[in-house]
C-alpha cells in the first residue's frame, strides 16, 4: 500500500507554489514520513517558517504552524519552544533566509541548543524575489544581482551549524529522497538543536542562468556530488575535491536550553 | 490590613505590574534606560515558573514574545528607542497576526544611538507610524511610578482585549525616578484574560469576525490548531490577495481600535473648568506643566492642565471640545512638536498652540512653562 501523505496535509491548501522540477516539495514529503514514523501528535507540533519559496511549507501542513518574518522563524520557534518546552518544534526555510537575514538567530539557536529541528532547503539562490544571490550561491556562479559571476564565497551551513554549537548536524540531497526522512526522524528524536541541510535545486532561477539544461542534469549533479560520510572515510582529499558528504555529519550530547531553563525555575524557587 | 507599600524605581514598578497582570514570558535584549525591566523579570519570572530569555537581538525578543503569545502566555518586552526602530518589523506583524503582547518602550533622546541616558519623549510617533502599513496603535504614557505599574497592567487588559501589542512609553525620568508605590491587592485592579474559543477545533478559525471585531484566539499546543502568518489573511488565517478579503480585514484591524477609543482613551483634567489656558502633557512633562498651573493660579492666571495619559489612540474629542473653551493650548515636550502637531490638528484653529520643545537632554522645567503661560494669557 502507499504512503498516506494527505492525512497531514490540509484539505484544500494544495496545490503549492512550487515550480515544476523544484526539490522543495520532495523535502516536504519527507518530512511527512519523519513525522508518522515518530507519530508526532499535530495538536502538539509546530512548524515554523520565515519567508521564501521553502517557508510557505508550513501553510499545507496540518500543524500548529507559524509562517514568520524573513529570518525569523528561529527566534519566533525559540519563543513558541521555551513557553511550551512539550511541543515539538520544526523549523523549515531556506537558505537565504536562515543565513542571510535570519543568520544570527540561527547561530544563536546553535548556540542555545534548544530542543528544535531546522530543515534548511538550500537551493543556492533566492528564488521567490527572481534569482539573486544567497550566502550558499557558489562563487563565480550567476544570479540576477551577479551576472559578471559571483564574487562571494559562499558558507557551509554544516559547518557553520556545527561551529555555533548545534548538537546533531546532517546533511541530505534532494536526489537522495528516500534518505531525506531518516535524517529528519533522527534529528528530531536528538534532544537538542538540530540541523539538516537538504541541498536542492531552483530550476527556474538558478538552473537557466547556470547551464543546466534540465531539473534532471541539476538532480544527477546531486548525486554525483554526494558522498556518504561513510563512503568518505576511504576517499583521498583528491577523490573529494568538488564533493560534499551527506549523512549525520555531526552528533553530541550536550544540556538542552529547556531542560536548562527548568533547572533555572528550580533554583528560584527554592 | 495595610497595603503593600515600596519606594520603587519606575521600571521595577513596570516589571510588577506585568507580574500582577499575569505576564509568564519576557523576550528581551539589554537596552538604556530599559534595562531594570528585563532584570526584575529575570529574578521573578523563574520563581512562579515563567520563564525569561534574553534574546541575541530585539528583533527577536520581539519574534519570542508573539510565538510564546500564540502559545497562549501573556508576554513582554522592554527596550527604547534605536530597540524600537528595530522591533518595529514585528510589531507589524503582531499587528496584522493579532497577537496580543506589551512593549515597555522607555524614551531616551534619538535618533539612532541618540543620548542614551537623557530623557525625551521623541518616540511618540513612532509608536503610531512606525511600522509599515495600516495598523492599530495603541501607546500609553504614564507620568508616575505608579502610573506606571497601573498602565502597564491596562495594557496587558488591552493587549488581551484587543489582540493587538500595545506599548507603554514612560520617558526615562518616569522610569528611572523612584517613588512611592502601593502595590494593588490582588483583585483591585481588572485583569482581562484572553478570550478562548467557543467553537470545536473543527469549526475554529483565527479571524472568525462572526466573534465580532476581535476574533478569538486559540493557542498553539492545545485542541486548537491553525495557521498564522504575516501575510494579508482570510479569516481562516491563510494568505490571500483576494482584493474583497484583504480590505475587510485591514479595516477591522484598525477599526478595532479607532471603534473603541471611548474604552481605550485615557486622560485627567485639572483646573480646566474656567481655565483660558490649558497646558497639554504627558510623561514627566506633565509634572513640571502641573506645578506651573499651581503657580500660575497663585497669580490670578487661569491656567489647567490636560494630561494625556493615553497618547494613542489620541485624546481628540477631548482636545478639539477644549479647543472651543479655551484661548491658548501650550504644549511643552521633550521632542520638537509631536504632539503639538495633534494638538494643532485637533485644535483646528479655534485655540492658539503653543509649543515648548526641549530636546537637549534635560526636563522641561515648571518656569519655562509658567513664563509661556504668562505670555500668551
Amino acid at each position: 500500500m502507499s504512503f498516506d501523505y494527505d492525512k497531514y496535509i490540509r484539505p484544500g491548501k494544495l496545490p503549492h507554489i512550487w515550480c515544476p522540477g523544484c526539490g522543495h516539495g520532495i523535502v516536504m514529503k519527507g518530512l511527512i514520513r519523519a513525522i508518522d514514523t515518530l507519530g508526532l501528535q499535530k495538536n502538539n507540533t509546530a512548524i515554523v517558517s520565515g519567508i521564501g519559496c521553502a517557508s510557505r511549507l508550513p501553510g499545507y501542513m496540518d500543524f500548529c504552524t507559524l509562517h514568520t518574518a524573513h529570518g525569523r522563524a528561529a527566534a519566533f520557534a525559540t519563543g513558541v519552544k521555551m513557553a511550551k518546552p512539550e511541543m515539538n518544534v520544526i523549523l523549515v526555510g531556506g537558505d537565504g533566509d536562515g543565513t542571510a537575514i535570519g543568520g544570527n538567530h540561527f547561530i544563536h539557536a546553535c548556540r542555545r541548543n534548544i530542543d528544535m529541528t531546522y530543515i534548511i532547503m538550500n537551493n543556492n539562490i533566492y528564488g521567490m524575489t527572481g534569482g539573486q544571490f544567497s550566502p550558499c550561491t557558489p562563487t563565480g556562479a550567476k544570479a540576477s544581482t551577479t551576472v559578471y559571476g559571483n564574487p562571494d564565497p559562499a558558507f557551509d551551513v554544516a559547518k557553520l551549524a556545527i561551529g555555533a554549537g548545534a548538537t546533531f548536524v546532517a546533511r541530505g540531497t534532494a536526489y537522495h529522497a528516500t534518505q531525506i526522512d531518516k535524517l529528519i526522524a533522527e534529528a528530531i528524536q536528538h534532544k537538542g538543536f538540530s540541523v539538516v541541510e537538504i541541498l536542492d535545486d531552483c530550476p527556474t532561477t538558478y538552473g537557466r542562468r547556470n547551464k543546466f539544461k534540465s531539473v534532471i542534469e541539476m538532480m544527477n549533479r546531486l548525486k554525483d556530488i554526494a558522498v556518504p560520510v561513510k563512503a568518505a572515510e576511504k576517499m583521498t582529499a583528491e577523490q573529494l575535491e568538488g564533493k560534499i558528504l551527506t549523512g549525520v555529519l555531526y552528533k553530541e550530547e550536550r544540556p538542552n536550553y529547556t531542560d536548562e531553563y527548568a533547572k533555572v525555575i528550580e533554583r528560584a524557587k527554592k | 490590613m495595610a497595603k503593600k507599600v515600596a519606594f520603587l524605581q519606575g521600571n521595577e514598578a513596570a516589571a510588577q505590574g506585568a507580574l500582577y497582570a499575569g505576564c509568564t514570558f519576557f523576550g528581551g535584549y539589554p537596552i538604556t534606560p530599559s534595562t531594570e525591566v528585563a532584570e526584575v523579570m529575570s529574578v521573578e519570572l523563574p520563581k512562579i515558573g515563567g520563564k525569561f530569555i534574553q534574546m541575541e537581538d530585539e528583533i527577536g525578543a520581539m519574534a519570542s514574545v508573539i510565538g510564546a503569545s500564540l502559545t497562549g502566555a501573556k508576554v513582554l518586552t522592554a527596550t527604547s528607542g534605536p530597540g524600537l526602530s528595530l522591533k518595529q518589523e514585528l510589531i507589524g506583524y503582531a499587528c496584522i497576526a493579532e497577537t496580543p503582547c506589551v512593549i515597555v518602550n522607555v524614551m531616551r533622546g534619538g535618533p539612532s544611538t541618540g543620548m542614551p541616558t537623557g530623557p525625551s519623549q521623541s518616540d511618540v510617533m513612532c509608536a503610531k507610524w512606525g511600522t509599515h502599513g495600516d495598523h492599530p496603535a495603541i501607546c500609553l504614557t504614564p507620568a508616575s511610578v505608579q502610573e506606571l505599574f497601573e498602565e502597564t497592567v491596562r495594557a496587558f487588559n488591552l493587549a488581551e482585549k484587543y489582540r493587538t501589542p500595545v506599548m507603554v512609553m514612560p520617558d526615562e525620568i518616569v522610569a528611572h525616578m523612584r517613588e512611592r508605590i502601593v502595590f494593588p491587592e490582588p483583585g483591585e485592579l481588572e485583569v482581562i484574560n484572553r478570550t478562548a474559543p467557543s467553537v470545536s477545533p473543527a469549526e475554529y478559525k483565527p479571524y472568525d469576525t462572526s466573534f465580532g471585531d476581535v476574533p478569538p484566539l486559540a493557542a498553539f499546543g492545545s485542541d486548537y490548531r491553525f495557521h498564522v502568518t504575516g501575510l494579508n489573511k482570510g479569516q481562516d488565517g491563510f494568505p490571500t490577495t483576494k482584493a474583497a478579503w484583504v480590505q475587510a480585514e485591514e479595516e477591522r484591524q484598525v477599526r478595532k481600535v479607532e471603534a473603541n477609543v471611548d474604552d481605550i482613551v485615557t486622560f485627567e483634567e485639572y483646573e480646566l473648568a474656567d481655565a483660558e489656558v490649558a497646558v497639554i502633557a504627558y510623561g514627566s512633562t506633565s509634572r513640571s506643566a502641573r506645578f506651573a498651573v499651581n503657580e500660575a493660579r497663585k497669580q490670578g492666571i487661569k491656567a489647567g492642565l490636560f494630561r494625556i495619559k493615553t497618547f494613542w489612540p489620541f485624546p481628540d474629542k477631548q482636545i478639539a471640545a477644549l479647543a472651543g473653551k479655551v484661548k491658548a493650548f501650550i504644549t511643552p515636550e521633550m521632542n520638537l512638536g509631536m504632539c503639538t502637531g495633534e494638538v494643532k490638528r485637533c485644535a483646528e484653529g479655534k485655540a492658539s498652540v503653543h509649543g515648548i520643545f526641549r530636546v537637549d537632554g534635560e526636563p522641561i522645567n515648571p518656569g519655562q512653562i509658567l513664563e509661556k503661560i504668562k505670555e500668551v494669557k
